[in-house]
């Protein structure tokens, strides 16, 4: 009962905070709204979502989002060094393959937004049966060493999160 | 406005508009288009995050009150950015490179810009 009424509970809890940012106030009204659409929402949703991700450990999304933040700042200041003060000729750009031991979809989706949003580097596509994901960077000396890096520090914490 | 919150908008603003303006620049300076998608993906999340981090200072500073519709957009900016880099990329995979342009996948499947996934082959191809 309680499944069918509420399939995602995140999600839920999500929507309504987002009302509240969006009307941007704080009033008994706008709560209630907020709940209307929390539940309603993914009521009408969950045929096309049938699986939720088990997320085990909440607190490290916040570790995650900040260091992702941090590499995202990192990241515009090296690309725009790059495109400054580098030469078209010097700019060694590399496609690069990194295989994923990540296997839900919400997890990879994940991964590839965060691999566009930080340093230099572009998720470009999958491989057919999602166990590889090609990346395209800027500019490295080392493809391997970007590689390792997107291994240990993103899809390790995400396996961890998505567990 | 004490001078010290009017120094920070300031710095904030000239910071958004300094990434904004290489993000811009990067964009016709680099020749390959998967080079170019490098610039605006994140030359600019800088260039938009610094005039939102701005925005929210200048308002709790003016009416006490902490606006949330810049974090609003920070989301929804990082949700639709690295959507459309990959569509891009995409695209000029699928136009412009062949399969064997690309590093091997590793797997026994291919990129799936050019195969099938498993149990879909099409048996023309």
């Amino acid at each position: 009962m309680m499944r069918r009424l509420i399939p995602h509970p995140l999600l839920s809890v999500t929507l309504v905070l987002f009302w509240l940012a969006l009307v941007n106030t704080l009033t008994l009204g706008h709560v209630i709204l907020g709940i209307v659409f929390g539940i309603g929402i993914p009521m009408i949703t969950a045929p096309y979502w049938p699986d939720r991700p088990k997320i085990s450990n909440p607190l490290k999304i916040a570790e995650y989002t900040l260091v992702v933040l941090w590499d995202i700042v990192v990241a515009n200041i090296q690309v725009a060094t790059i495109i400054l003060f580098r030469r078209n000729e010097d700019i060694r750009t590399h496609w690069i393959p990194v295989p994923l031991d990540l296997t839900s979809a919400e997890a990879i989706t994940v991964l590839a937004g965060t691999i566009t949003m930080t340093p230099g580097t572009v998720s470009a596509t999958l491989a057919a049966d999602g166990s590889c994901i090609l990346v395209h960077c800027l500019d490295t000396d080392d493809p391997d060493a970007v590689r390792d890096e997107i291994k240990s520090r993103y899809e390790q914490r995400l396996k961890e999160i998505f567990q | 406005m004490p001078f010290i919150a009017e120094l920070l908008i300031a710095i904030m603003l000239v910071i958004s508009g300094v990434f904004g303006f290489v993000g811009s620049y990067g964009l016709i300076k680099l020749k390959d288009p998967m080079q170019r998608l490098h610039a605006p993906t994140k030359a600019t999340t800088l260039g938009i995050g610094g005039v939102l981090i701005a925005s929210m200072m200048y308002f709790v500073v003016k009416t006490g009150q902490i606006s949330v519709h810049e974090l609003v957009i920070t989301l929804f900016l990082f949700l639709t950015a690295p959507i459309t880099a990959n569509f891009i990329a995409k695209a000029f995979m699928a136009r412009n490179l062949k399969a064997g342009d690309l590093p091997k996948s590793g797997t026994d499947y291919g990129w799936s810009v050019y195969s099938d996934p498993p149990g879909q082959e099409r048996s023309d191809s």
